[in-house]
């Protein structure tokens, strides 16, 4: 690894003053992302600010209902939160289909949301890659590119978001909460990530310096029934090739709302806005699943080694729903 | 792990089809790494690499050492390290611990498996200096004077290692399983031990391991 040295900050200004001060410099909370990409020589900070101190680390219910998650909580604990277990049941079970016990002990909140990539590419350090190094090409684009996204790419960057966490939340209306030189605002979840458009390496919306401080969860009651599946190579510590968190609100034998996200096909957490609209008013049918999944993957284009992310994707959807109106 | 995944060396890859989702064949396979050789020879192989490689970065001079106070296994120990150190090395290279293994040094093997106030961290991905105040417990600190711990030895009555290199991970990982109460089953130990892989193969007999040991003591 670089050098680099290691402040705690104990404020939150202080953090921004250290983070935006010249030179290359990075936030640190369980470091499991990002120490391995110091290993990896893909971010080369020169110092790192740990925010594990800034108070960021509690689950509170909200007045009006709902939850705000602190930034720094780890993922195991929100996982076995009582009430995420009993009114948000798909993000416990996409947190505890991820990683490891081990990496979800260290892993926070606001890391979760901020992993990169883990396109071998990206990290090997030295092919050519527009989200590593701005301008020098997509090697996955001609290479093995079997993981990669299916959903929202373009010429200059195919990888894939690999988070759980992340799906789950971007299905149950999240909302992140920003804190910056210029005081604080909220940004929906789904507008936070960018797509990747003309340069990769822009992910998300943080200005310099900006610090997640929480993420709320709103007061949604059938939000209670919904469900996380996830298809992929190994039974367990192993990324998605697909999956889909799935919120339904099912009254008198109709779809009257849903939420659907899916995961390991897209370039960010996606939100499957045409296949909820496809979903809303009909009966819970194989069909009009299978019409949901359609019309969201209508606009997929696959590679080389990943078209078959395209069928997957529809059957992991439609079992998600399945599972999800079986629900007591 | 997507990293392994892609490479041509890993198993998913050259095991060819599976059901649910089918990869590419061998011979694709050779076609392209020959491409992609013979691609980076065409470009300039230095050409394609300076591409892609990070800028260099001007070196700066290693900051001065920080200190630091680990509470391992119930002693402290004050250490003057870089910040760049990981908990695993300050273990391994810097106090002479040499129970807690690396394997992979990147959170995907579970080797380097320590306890970080009771709770099983992997310690490659985790800093020294990020841990001043922590109660910090390795493979060295379960067993009290000659008394193995229950999960010690509960593996060596199940036959629970062959090489013994997983073995310290795999432990330190059982006792905090159990500690945290979620497994009952022994499909809920695997999942939950997936985090520790062994390259023997003595799965089955660590799941048999941790069962006998999670059951209440006499």
């Amino acid at each position: 690894m670089n050098y680099f040295s290691y402040t705690v900050a104990t404020q939150p200004d202080e953090a921004f003053r250290e983070r935006t001060s010249p030179g290359r410099s990075a936030y640190l909370a369980g470091g499991t992302n990002l120490i391995d990409h110091i290993k990896l020589g893909v971010e080369q900070p020169q110092r790192l600010i740990d925010v594990r101190k800034l108070g960021f680390d509690r689950i509170e219910a909200l007045p009006g209902g709902g939850l705000r998650i602190g930034a720094t909580v780890r993922n195991t604990a929100l996982a076995y939160d009582e009430r995420v277990l009993k009114n948000y049941p798909v993000l416990s079970q996409a947190i505890l289909s991820g990683a490891s016990p081990q990496l979800r002990n260290s892993a926070t909140t606001a890391g979760n949301l901020l992993q990169r990539t883990r396109c071998s590419y990206f990290r090997d350090g030295l092919s050519p890659c527009n989200k590593r190094q701005a301008g020098t090409g997509c090697a996955a684009l001609a290479g093995f590119n079997r993981t990669h996204a299916v959903l929202g790419t373009s010429e200059r960057c195919i990888a894939t978001h690999p988070s759980d966490m992340d799906v789950a939340m971007i299905a149950l209306d999240a909302v992140v909460r920003l804190r910056g030189a210029s005081g604080e605002r909220t940004v929906p979840l789904q507008d936070f990530y960018v797509a990747y458009g003309e340069d990769p390496v822009k992910e998300n919306v943080l200005e310099p310096g900006e610090l997640i401080t929480a993420v709320d969860l709103p007061a949604t009651e059938w939000f209670a029934r919904s469900h996380y599946f996830k298809a992929r190579d190994r039974a367990s510590y192993e990324f998605a090739l697909s999956s889909a968190a799935v919120a339904l609100d099912l009254r008198d034998g109709v779809v009257r709302d849903c939420r659907i996200a899916l995961g390991g096909v897209a370039t960010k957490p996606w939100r499957a806005h045409a296949a909820e609209n496809a979903l809303r008013g009909t009966r819970p049918t194989e069909q009009a699943f299978r019409a949901a999944a359609d019309a969201e993957l209508s606009s997929a284009v696959s590679r080389a080694h990943n078209g078959f992310k395209i069928d997957l994707c529809r059957g992991t959807l439609m079992q998600a729903l399945h599972t999800t109106v079986a629900l007591a | 792990m997507n990293e392994t995944a892609d490479s041509p060396a890993s198993a998913s890859f050259w095991t060819g089809t599976r059901d649910a989702a089918p990869g590419i064949t061998r011979r694709e396979a050779l076609a392209i790494t020959l491409k992609a050789g013979a691609g980076l020879s065409l470009l300039g192989q230095v050409g394609g690499l300076l591409r892609g490689a990070p800028e260099p970065q001007p070196s700066p001079s290693a900051p001065s050492p920080v200190t630091v106070t680990l509470n391992i296994n119930g002693a402290a120990h004050t250490l003057a390290i870089e910040p760049r150190v990981t908990l695993l090395d300050a273990l391994r290279e810097h106090l002479g611990m040499y129970g807690t293994k690396k394997g992979c040094d990147h959170g995907q093997c579970g080797a380097c498996t320590v306890l970080v106030n009771g709770e099983r961290v992997n310690s490659c991905l985790t800093l020294a200096v990020m841990h001043p105040g922590d109660d910090i417990t390795t493979i060295e600190g379960l067993a009290d004077g000659d008394a193995l711990h229950p999960v010690q030895a509960a593996f060596i009555k199940h036959d629970a290692f062959q090489c013994g290199y997983c073995t310290p991970g795999q432990i330190c990982s059982a006792v905090a399983l159990i500690k945290e109460g979620h497994a009952k089953t022994d499909a809920e130990i695997s999942e939950q031990m997936a985090g520790n892989i062994c390259r023997c193969g003595a799965y089955g007999n660590i799941v048999a391991a941790v069962r006998e040991a999670m059951q209440p003591a006499g």
